[in-house]
């Protein structure tokens, strides 16, 4: 099956490369932006989907400064 | 006095790392594959980019088989120091609370920074005093510590807070100007900036020696 | 069009290939001879001038000709060193196009077997203030240098910056790299043996920088090229430190018989220059190639530039070993090939040939043309906006040219890179003139002398008069060493021009090329390696002529090495000045401000004495009696003694001429020093003690009075502002 995991920052913590996003979409135009964050995205082939939150908690994501969100997948 | 230095691929500091702590004791590489610690007293994590980086800084290097005997050895009260990525690979390992982020400027620094003693009792800190203001290069891109309030009140509470950037000092946004924390037993420490880079005032200043003076004091 | 045009060769070059192959070449082989052939690979519009360069001394190790140069620094030890460009990949794609110049030149200095210890590198952009691109392509080229460098793990400890509007459409990335080795290790690239492995390590073979280097460097880069963005190569500092590591590993180990990295035309140009060296041929089978993209042709393969990747040849026995070591970093290696001893590089897919060429054909046989100079007959290079009124006074001209973009502190760049790892750093960027890197002691227990750099090179200047220019640049790098007590030992050079097959280029490059060799000749400076980069020019026009020079240096005493700051209240200033000084402002940066284009001409340089001049000052340093040291470069004098209040956060009160070109003229042969009165007498007439080091203000009585926090701000100020709104 093909996951597909995102990874963002936690709400409240600092999020600067957000910050520079959402100041440089108004010098070029874009109007009406507002609380943009940056993460990652990791696809994956898994055979047993039941594993994710595990293989989430101890290596694609830090959870004490990111939360993880798994997609549903196509098989 | 036996230091231990470990090199991961894509370490950068483990060298001069050697060479400070070889001032002090002996000094050996630690190879990230072997489950050896070759009987040392102290362990130095270095700065780098381990595993470029990859993913997060430290989160690969933290499984690395040595980590395993590292992490075994600072649970029994082994000396530990985690510089930079040193410091992140302990973070993601669990042995030290918090983590690193990106810089507030997102940009690289390179700089000579003025860090205040704030705990001399841990075995990294054993030979200076409080207040003592060390003279040390910081060069990071991800080194902002953060970690929940209540963790950060329970660090300071608990004499965990280490060493903070002098006022004016710190440039990446840490929390608190927070630039190094302990364990609660005091016997595994991280810190940002560079002490193995500031023990020879010929390259910039000595400040750095007395950590590894510290380990040595500890282990005798 | 024909196959061979749209390949960039002529019609002469495609007959001289029917010619040398007996038969028209396939598409495989003329693939193949389209980058061998090509400016950047070739040298076709420079090889005769560069056979003009002065390549032999006595501490030359190994001259020009191989993947770096290197000159014998005592104990054993010999310093590698080389700068190369890569300019046109960074004008499309500036983060990875600097990134991949810095890889690319590591790997020249780790391919002879030395560690490198040390990254410099010169830039050029369009005016900042004038232009969002250029503020762009500075940011980012800067990151991608401090990407590289900082991950591999090299310290980079100097460089320089100009802005200049005619760099505005071609930017210039030149990187340098010097690395340590024993010298009896230094290896060659010279395939030998028949019947010898061919091994490729590194990273896997991908389309990146398919004709790239080659193709963006032989070519005037116009409108449409953002489609040549996909051919810019990415790199991986990771994958480099590994591949570092595993490369030094294998040559401590002695299982190579010889190495080579690859570079612009990737396979194509590593395997054909390592057989031409050996007087050998190969045979290649690209099916054996680790791809990282499907259905590659073997065209692609063989010319594919996908960065961290480094062929070695090794005897039968010894390539189990050369894998193993290969794992163990983590690399991928491969045999894909056999030293044969036909001259012929082949070409097989599996069981296929699908080229066969001569060896000496892609390499030997590519060919040199005359240039046909004619000095230009009329102005090239349009007139900057004025910044600045011809009748501002010296206090407000001296803070204007202070805080512009081409002297003010260049701090903002340079912090982001790591200038310590290695621990030899004993002068860091803006303590002193050159960057100083220890080297430990010896087996006994002797401190080794340490190693001096610098990287320099002025395009107005050269602009103005290209002979002087080149002149100048040798002269500036020399007097930066001197100012650290270093003796020159060798010198690499990245000549950058615009289209040769313009006359007026073709004469800024031949008159540069004559002022470089005539000015190593005078002051007994080999040249052991560099680079060219031609074509730099677009719809806009041509770069200015810029030739940038690195020469490496030695002291005995690193911590003798000079500061530029003024460090004592009290202590006399002196200024060390040849009989032959006469600072003038054509080309200079007060006459760039007040909007004036490269003209006039150059003071002329007495090369004896300006040999003499820097011993003078290279041994007052070493002898320690002397506080501070700096020459006096771009804005004069008046700039120079602010740049030493600055540094030292001293002022100053001063007595010398006051006239414009006594104050912010330019020309070589300048130094302002600090010390004791007595310090002086070893210069004789040459000294002038002109003040006196105290308070907080710099003074030149009758023309200025500066705060030297003023003076701080404003050179702290200068290029923070301009990157910050990047």
């Amino acid at each position: 099956m093909r996951a597909r995991i995102l990874i963002r920052p936690k709400a409240g913590i600092l999020d600067p490369q957000g910050q520079a996003v959402e100041r440089a979409l108004p010098a070029l135009g874009f109007e009406g932006v507002r609380n943009v964050h940056i993460g990652r995205l990791v696809e994956l082939d898994v055979e047993d989907p039941a594993q994710l939150p595990a293989m989430c908690e101890q290596l694609l994501a830090n959870p004490l400064i990111e939360d993880y969100e798994i997609l549903g997948a196509a098989a | 006095m036996r230091f231990g230095v470990i090199q991961f691929p894509g370490s950068c500091d483990e060298r001069d790392a050697l060479a400070a702590a070889s001032r002090v004791g002996d000094a050996v590489l630690l190879w990230h594959r072997d489950h050896d610690l070759q009987g040392v007293d102290a362990v130095i994590v270095p700065g780098g980019f381990s595993y470029g980086d990859y993913l997060r800084a430290g989160a690969l290097a933290r499984f690395s088989p040595i980590m395993v005997e590292v992490e075994r050895f600072a649970r029994h009260g082994g000396l530990v120091l985690g510089i930079c990525n040193g410091f992140q690979v302990l973070c993601e390992a669990g042995l030290l609370s918090g983590a690193l982020l990106p810089n507030t400027s997102l940009r690289f620094v390179c700089r000579q920074v003025l860090l205040d003693v704030v705990n001399p009792a841990t075995s990294w800190t054993r030979a200076c005093e409080r207040g003592d203001r060390l003279s040390i290069p910081a060069k990071h891109q991800t080194g902002r510590y953060w970690a929940p309030e209540p963790v950060l009140d329970e660090l300071e509470a608990n004499g965990q807070v280490v060493l903070r950037y002098a006022t004016g000092n710190g440039f990446n946004g840490s929390a608190r100007d927070i630039a190094g924390v302990s364990n609660h037993a005091g016997n595994v420490v991280g810190l940002m900036p560079h002490p193995e880079h500031a023990v020879d005032p010929l390259t910039g200043s000595a400040d750095g020696l007395a950590l590894f003076e510290s380990a040595a004091l500890v282990a005798a | 069009m024909s196959r061979h045009a749209e390949l960039g060769l002529t019609d002469s070059e495609y007959e001289r290939i029917v010619a040398l192959m007996g038969r028209e070449p396939n598409g495989v082989e003329l693939a193949m001879f389209s980058l061998m052939w090509s400016e950047h690979c070739g040298y076709k519009h420079s090889r005769k001038l560069l056979e003009t360069l002065p390549t032999d001394g006595p501490r030359v190790v190994m001259g020009p000709g191989e993947n770096a140069g290197a000159v014998d620094v005592g104990g054993g030890l010999a310093c590698a060193f080389k700068v190369e460009s890569h300019n046109h990949p960074s004008a499309v794609e500036p983060f990875q196009g600097a990134a991949t110049g810095v890889g690319g030149i590591l790997r020249d200095v780790f391919a002879v077997g030395a560690r490198p210890i040390a990254v410099l590198d010169s830039l050029r952009f369009g005016e900042p203030g004038e232009s969002a691109r250029s503020r762009y392509l500075l940011d980012r080229a800067v990151a991608g240098i401090g990407h590289y460098g900082n991950s591999i793990g090299v310290a980079t400890v100097g460089g320089e910056i100009y802005f200049e509007s005619a760099y505005e459409q071609n930017c210039l990335v030149n990187a340098m790299c010097l690395g340590l080795i024993e010298t009896e290790k230094l290896i060659r690239s010279a395939a030998a043996g028949v019947g010898n492995v061919v091994v490729l390590f590194g990273a896997r073979t991908g389309r990146d920088g398919i004709g790239g280097a080659s193709v963006l460097a032989s070519a005037e880069l116009g409108e449409e090229d953002s489609g040549k963005r996909p051919t810019v190569q990415i790199g991986d500092p990771f994958e480099e430190a590994k591949l570092l590591e595993c490369s030094l590993e294998l040559l401590d180990r002695e299982l190579l018989v010889a190495l080579q990295d690859l570079g612009a035309a990737g396979l194509t140009s590593s395997s054909a220059e390592m057989a031409a060296k050996g007087g050998v041929g190969l045979d290649v089978d690209v099916a054996t190639v680790p791809l990282r993209e499907a259905g590659m042709e073997p065209f692609e393969i063989m010319i594919s530039e996908s960065q961290e990747r480094m062929l070695c040849v090794a005897e039968p026995e010894r390539v189990q070993d050369v894998l193993d070591v290969c794992a163990k970093w983590e690399v991928n290696a491969t045999p894909i090939g056999v030293v044969t001893g036909t001259g012929r590089l082949r070409v097989l897919a599996g069981g296929d040939v699908v080229g066969d060429l001569p060896v000496g054909a892609l390499v030997d046989e590519c060919p040199a043309y005359d240039l046909e100079p004619a000095p230009p007959t009329r102005a090239l290079y349009p007139a900057p906006e004025r910044a600045l009124e011809d009748d501002a006074d010296p206090d407000e001209t001296l803070l204007a040219l202070l805080g512009s973009a081409n002297l003010a502190s260049r701090r903002p760049v340079f912090e982001q890179y790591d200038c310590i790892v290695g621990s030899r750093t004993a002068r860091r960027p803006e303590q002193a003139d050159a960057a100083v890197l220890t080297l430990g002691s010896d087996g006994n227990g002797a401190r080794r002398p340490a190693l001096a750099v610098s990287i320099d090179g002025n395009g107005r200047r050269a602009a103005v008069d290209p002979y002087r220019g080149a002149v100048e640049a040798v002269l500036e790098c020399s007097a930066n060493l001197a100012c650290v007590g270093a003796e020159p030992l060798g010198l690499t050079n990245c000549l950058n021009f615009g289209n040769p097959e313009k006359p007026h280029i073709a004469w800024q490059l031949s008159r540069a090329v004559a002022g470089l060799g005539d000015a190593c000749r005078a002051l007994g400076i080999p040249v052991v390696g560099g680079n060219v980069s031609l074509y730099n020019e677009g719809g806009g026009g041509p770069i200015l002529p810029t030739p940038v020079v690195g020469i490496v240096g030695q002291l005995p005493d690193a911590a003798r090495a000079g500061r530029i700051g003024f460090a004592h209240e009290g202590d006399a200033v002196g200024l060390i000045a040849a009989s032959g000084w006469a600072p003038a402002l054509a080309g200079s940066e007060l006459a760039k401000l007040r909007g004036a284009a490269p003209a006039g001409e150059l003071p002329a340089a007495d090369l004896g004495e300006l040999r003499a001049l820097h011993a003078a000052v290279r041994q007052a340093v070493r002898s320690g009696a002397l506080r501070s040291v700096h020459d006096v470069a771009e804005g004069g004098l008046a700039v120079a003694l602010a740049e030493c209040c600055v540094a030292g956060g001293l002022g100053a009160e001063v007595t010398v001429d006051t006239t414009e070109e006594a104050l912010f003229g330019e020309g070589p042969g300048a130094f302002v020093v600090t010390g004791a009165r007595d310090a002086f007498a070893a210069f004789g007439a040459a000294a002038a003690v002109i003040g006196i080091v105290g308070g907080d203000e710099l003074r030149i009585a009758g023309a200025l009075s500066l705060a030297v926090s003023r003076l701080a701000d404003v050179h702290a100020g200068g290029l923070s502002a301009l990157l910050d709104q990047a």
